[in-house]
C-alpha cells in the first residue's frame, strides 16, 4: 500500500484540532508508523472519521490504552490511530439490573472501581494493567475467574460499532436474555479491530462475592500438575463452585492454584474438601482473602516480558500432560528457557520463551505441529519483530478461513481496518 | 431442474424413504410450533447422515432452491415454517450421541438429539446439560443451537450459545466447517460460532454439535412461595437478587396462570395472586445459607404461604406446575396466543401494570408466566377463535406488549426467536443501518438467501448491494458466474 495525503485539517474539523496530532515513534505498531492519531470524542465523530478514512483509503488502527497493540502479525499499514480514550464514560449502570453499558474507551479498572461501590463486578480480569474495555473485547482478553463466568462473548449483551465506512449499528441491547437479531456482540468479540471500530458494550454483571479461599499445591514434576487438575475439576468442587483453577510451572517446580469465592462457611468447606482431593499429590496450602490477592497478583501474569516469545496455547484441558510435555521437551532440546503459567481448568496455557534467538522459531513450529495432530491452537502473543518476520501469529487455521475471509470482506471491503494483523491476511 | 427430477435426485441420495413429496403427507410439515403461519414445502427430506445433508445443500445451491431445516418443530416463532417450492430438510433421524468426553466435559451429538437425552446419557457420571428449554423433552439439540433456547436454569447457568462449544456446519453452498474451538478454548478467528448459535437457522445447518456438560450440583433447595399481588412477589424477586444472590431459577405466576394449572393439574397450589418458585443449587453449604436468606425476603414481603420441597418428588410436583403453565391454559380459555418478551428486571412492575391495563382495554385476559430473575415474560392472551375478530384483536394485543417491553429497555424476544412470526417489528427495536449490518453476516454466509428465506429481518438486503467501489467476485472474475 501507498503512503496516503492525510487530510489533517479535515480532521481537526471533525474532533477539535486539540484532538489531532502526529504520530510518534511510541504510536508505531510492530514498527510499522502511522501519520497521525485521533481522537474522537463521540460515537458520530467516529463516523466522520471512518467516512473521511474510507474516501482517502486510509488504513485505520483502533487504539484504547494501546497494552495489546503487538497482537497479531505486523500491520500491512496504519495511516491513523483512532483513540477512543475521549471516549471513556459509563452511559448507564442499573444495580438491580445487573447490567452496564459503557463507551469503549473506559478503562476496565475504573469500571470494576465503580461497580464495586453497589458490590458489583464484570466478570472478566485480564492481566494487562489499564486496558480498556473496548480493547478487552477487541482482543477477547480474559483471566482466572474465566473457569466461572466465561469469556468476554458469554457476558456481553450489546454492542454498537462503527465500521470502516463510518456506518453506525448496534445490536443486542441492555438485557440479559435476548434473541432478537444476530448477536455481532459475540462477533466483533475478539475481531481485533478488523471488522470496525468498537464504540459501546454492554455487559451482564455479577455481584462480588463476600470473601475468599485460594488453596495451592507445589510440585516438582510437571507430569503432576495435569492429575492434580483433573482430580479437582472431576470432584463435587466443579466449575460454578471453582472461581479458578491455575497453574504455573518455572525451573524444576510447579504450583496449582485454586479459588473460591463465596460466603465464609462455603469457601471453609470448599477449601477443606480441596485439600483432602489434592492429598494424594502432597500437602496444599491454604490462604486467606489478603494473602490470596498478593498471590494472585503475581500468579495471574503472563509468563513473559518484552523482547520474549509468548505463546498461548488452546487446547482440551484433559491434555494438558501433552501441552506441557511438548513445551519443556522442545526448547530442553534448544536450550531455551520456559516458562509456563496457565488457566488450567480451561485448556488455555501460556509459554514464554526466553534465552536465544536461534532455534526460537522451531520451538513454535514443533509445538504447532504437536497441536495441529492432538487439537487446539498456538498462537504467538508476543515476539521481537525479528521473530515476527519469520512466524505467523496465528498458526495454522482450520477449514472456516474461508468464511472468515468472506466475513471480512463484506464488513470491510476495502481491507482498511488494521490490514494485515489478524488471521489469514486480513 | 424440474420437481420430479428433483424427488430423482433427492431419492438418489436418500433412498425412496427418505423423499416425501405427497401432498396429504406433506401437510404434517406445514407449520412448527407457531400454527398460525403455514406453509405447505414442495418436498420434504430426511437425512441420516452429515453426507446426505451435505448433498441436499449442494443439490439445493446447484439448482437455487430454498430450503429450511427443522428439528422437532417445537419453535414458537415460525422459524421452521417452509417455504413455498423450497425443501424442509427434517433432521429428526440425525439423533445419535457421537461421543462422551468426561475428562474435559464435553458430550458430542448430532442435531436431531433430544435435549433431555444428553443429560440422561451423563447422569450415571454425575453430569448434566444445563439448558432446560420447556420443550427439552421433545426438542432437539439442533433446534435449541438455532433458537439460542433458553429455559427455567438459564439465570444462573446460562443460554445454550453458552453451552455449544462447536460446531460442525453445512454452509448454504453445501461446503463443510468447523466452528469454534469444540474441546479447545479460544480458537483463533472470528467468533463465528458465537454468531451462528440463535440466527434461527439462516446462516447454515449445523451436523454434529460439541456441547458442554456440568457436575450436577451437590445441593438443590427449592421453594414456593405465595403472595398476595404480582407487585409484593416482585419485591421478593427483588430483594432476593439484590442480596448477592444468582438463583438457579425464579419463576413466577399470576392468579390467572394459578387458576388454569390448578383447573388442569391440582398441583395444590396455596390461594394467591402471585407464585413464586425459588430454586438454589451448588455447595451445601453456601445454598443452605443463601436459602435462609430467600425465606427471609419472603416473609419480609408479606409471603401468605411458604412450602419448601423436602425431597425431590415434591420438587418435581412444584415444578410440574410451573411447566404445565402454557399447556394448562387450555382449561380457561379455548384459545390462547404464548406472547415472549423481556424488560429490564427493575422495569416488571411498571410492565405488568401496562399489560394489565392493555388487558382492560382490549376487553381480553392476559396470565403472566415469566422468568422473573431475567425479566423474561411469558404473558398468554387468551381469546376465542369463534369470536370474529378474537384472534386479530388478540395478535394486536400481544403486539403492544411486546411494545411496552420495547419502551421499557427490554427485547422483542427473549427465547422463542423473531422467525417468521416477529419480522415485522423489527424495526421497532432496530434501525436499517443495524438490520443491514447484521445483514452483511448472512450474505458472508449465505449469499444467495436460499438458507431459511424470509425471516428475521423484514427487508432482506441483496448482498454485494454495498454503496463504494465495485468489487468483482472471483467466481465472476474467472467468468464463471455473472452477477450475484
Amino acid at each position: 500500500m501507498q503512503t496516503q495525503n492525510v487530510p489533517t485539517e479535515e480532521l481537526q474539523g471533525i474532533v477539535g484540532e486539540e484532538h489531532v496530532r502526529e504520530a510518534s515513534a511510541e504510536d508505531a505498531v510492530d514498527g510499522v508508523e502511522p501519520s497521525l492519531v485521533v481522537e474522537p470524542g463521540t460515537i458520530e465523530e467516529t463516523s466522520e472519521v471512518m467516512k473521511l478514512a474510507n474516501r482517502e483509503g486510509l488504513a485505520v488502527s483502533p487504539r484504547g490504552s494501546g497494552t495489546k497493540m503487538g497482537l497479531g502479525n505486523p500491520p500491512k499499514q496504519v495511516d491513523l490511530i483512532l483513540s477512543t480514550t475521549r471516549m471513556d464514560k459509563i452511559i448507564e449502570h442499573v444495580p438491580g439490573d445487573q447490567i452496564v453499558r459503557v463507551q469503549a474507551g473506559l478503562r476496565l479498572q475504573d469500571l470494576q472501581e465503580n461497580l464495586a461501590e453497589s458490590d458489583q463486578m464484570l466478570g472478566v480480569d485480564p492481566p494487562e494493567e489499564g486496558a480498556t474495555v473496548g480493547g478487552m473485547v477487541a482482543a477477547n482478553s480474559s483471566g482466572p475467574r474465566r473457569l466461572r463466568y466465561g469469556t468476554v462473548r458469554d457476558l456481553i449483551i450489546g454492542i454498537k460499532v462503527v465500521l470502516a465506512d463510518g456506518t453506525v449499528a448496534k445490536a443486542g441491547g441492555k438485557v440479559v436474555k435476548n434473541v432478537a437479531g444476530y448477536d455481532l456482540s459475540k462477533l466483533f468479540t475478539g475481531s481485533l479491530g478488523t471488522l470496525g471500530v468498537i464504540a459501546e458494550a454492554n455487559f451482564r454483571l455479577h455481584p462480588i462475592r463476600e470473601t475468599a479461599r485460594t488453596v495451592f499445591l507445589e510440585v516438582d514434576d510437571h507430569a503432576k500438575i495435569a492429575d492434580a487438575v483433573q482430580d479437582l475439576t472431576h470432584s463435587s468442587l466443579s466449575q460454578f463452585v471453582l472461581d479458578a483453577l491455575e497453574m504455573r510451572w518455572e525451573g524444576d517446580r510447579g504450583v496449582i492454584a485454586a479459588l473460591f469465592e463465596g460466603i465464609e462457611p462455603a469457601v471453609e468447606a470448599q477449601s477443606s474438601a480441596a485439600t483432602e482431593v489434592l492429598r494424594s499429590h502432597g500437602e496444599s496450602r491454604v490462604l486467606g482473602e489478603d494473602d490470596g490477592e498478593t498471590f494472585w497478583e503475581h500468579f495471574a501474569r503472563r509468563p513473559w516480558t518484552t523482547g520474549d516469545v509468548g505463546l498461548k496455547i488452546g487446547a482440551p484441558p484433559s491434555d494438558l500432560t501433552a501441552v506441557l510435555d511438548s513445551v519443556v521437551g522442545a526448547v530442553e532440546r534448544a536450550g531455551i528457557e520456559v516458562r509456563i503459567s496457565g488457566h488450567a481448568g480451561t485448556g488455555v496455557t501460556f509459554a514464554g520463551l526466553s534465552g536465544g534467538e536461534d532455534g526460537l522459531v522451531e520451538v513454535v513450529d514443533e509445538v504447532r505441529e504437536i497441536r495441529l495432530r492432538r487439537g487446539g491452537s498456538v498462537v504467538v502473543q508476543e515476539a521481537p519483530l525479528t521473530i515476527k518476520e519469520r512466524l505467523d501469529a496465528w498458526g495454522s487455521v482450520g477449514d472456516y478461513l474461508g468464511l472468515t475471509q468472506r466475513v471480512k470482506e463484506k464488513f470491510d471491503p476495502e481491507y482498511t481496518m488494521n490490514p494485515g494483523r489478524f488471521l489469514g491476511g486480513i | 431442474m424440474d420437481r420430479g427430477q428433483l424427488i430423482e435426485t433427492m431419492q438418489e441420495i436418500l433412498g425412496p424413504e427418505g423423499v416425501i413429496h405427497q401432498r396429504e403427507e406433506l401437510r404434517t410439515y406445514e407449520c412448527d410450533g407457531l400454527m398460525n403461519y403455514r406453509v405447505i414445502p414442495d418436498l420434504v427430506v430426511l437425512p441420516e447422515s452429515a453426507e446426505q445433508v451435505q448433498q441436499i445443500v449442494k443439490t439445493c445451491y446447484d439448482e437455487g432452491i430454498p430450503f429450511v431445516a427443522r428439528g422437532s418443530g417445537t419453535g414458537l416463532s415460525g422459524g421452521a415454517l417452509p417455504v413455498e417450492s423450497g425443501v424442509l430438510i427434517v433432521l429428526t433421524r440425525l439423533r445419535r450421541i457421537l461421543e462422551v468426553d468426561i475428562p474435559n466435559g464435553r458430550v458430542v451429538v448430532e442435531p436431531g438429539v433430544i435435549n433431555v437425552w444428553v443429560s440422561q446419557e451423563v447422569a450415571d457420571e454425575g453430569y448434566y446439560y444445563a439448558p432446560d428449554p420447556a420443550s427439552q423433552i421433545v426438542s432437539s439439540i439442533g433446534g435449541n443451537l438455532a433458537e439460542n433456547s433458553g429455559g427455567v436454569h438459564c439465570l444462573k447457568y446460562g443460554f445454550t450459545t453458552n453451552h455449544v462449544m462447536g460446531a460442525e456446519i453445512v454452509l448454504p453452498d453445501g461446503s463443510v466447517v468447523h466452528i469454534g474451538g469444540g474441546k479447545s478454548p479460544d480458537v483463533p478467528g472470528y467468533e463465528l460460532l458465537g454468531a451462528f448459535v440463535g440466527s434461527e437457522g439462516t446462516l447454515g445447518i449445523a451436523t454434529k454439535i460439541t456441547l458442554r456438560i456440568l457436575r450436577q450440583p451437590e445441593d438443590v433447595r427449592t421453594l414456593l412461595a405465595a403472595f398476595k399481588d404480582t407487585e409484593e412477589a416482585g419485591g421478593a424477586v427483588s430483594g432476593i437478587i439484590g442480596g448477592g444472590i444468582v438463583p438457579a431459577a425464579i419463576e413466577m405466576m399470576d392468579a390467572l396462570t394459578i387458576e388454569a394449572v390448578e383447573k388442569q393439574i391440582s398441583p395444590g397450589f396455596p390461594e394467591a395472586g402471585a407464585i413464586l418458585i425459588v430454586e438454589l443449587d451448588g455447595p451445601e453449604a453456601e445454598v443452605e445459607h443463601q436459602f435462609e436468606h430467600v425465606i427471609r425476603v419472603c416473609e419480609e414481603n408479606e409471603a401468605s404461604a411458604i412450602r419448601v420441597a423436602e425431597d425431590d418428588e415434591e420438587r418435581a410436583l412444584l415444578w410440574k406446575g410451573r411447566q404445565a403453565a402454557f399447556g394448562a391454559m387450555g382449561s380457561i380459555s379455548k384459545d390462547y396466543y404464548v406472547q415472549d418478551g423481556v424488560v429490564p428486571r427493575t422495569e416488571l412492575g411498571a410492565v405488568l401494570k401496562k399489560i394489565a391495563d392493555l388487558s382492560e382495554e382490549y376487553g381480553l385476559r392476559v396470565a403472566n408466566v415469566f422468568h422473573a430473575g431475567d425479566g423474561n415474560l411469558h404473558p398468554l392472551v387468551l381469546y376465542d377463535n369463534d369470536t370474529p375478530g378474537e384472534a386479530d384483536k388478540a395478535e394486536e394485543l400481544a403486539g403492544e406488549i411486546v411494545f411496552a417491553c420495547l419502551e421499557h429497555g427490554g427485547s422483542l424476544t427473549g427465547e422463542h426467536g423473531i422467525g417468521r412470526d416477529k419480522m415485522k417489528y423489527m424495526p421497532k427495536m432496530f434501525t436499517s443501518d443495524d438490520m443491514d449490518v447484521m445483514q452483511l453476516l448472512r450474505c458472508a454466509f449465505d449469499p444467495h438467501r436460499i438458507c431459511n428465506p424470509g425471516k428475521i429481518f423484514p427487508t432482506p438486503r441483496l448482498c454485494g448491494e454495498r454503496p463504494g467501489p465495485f468489487h468483482m467476485h472471483p467466481v465472476q472474475k474467472a467468468g464463471l458466474a455473472e452477477n450475484f
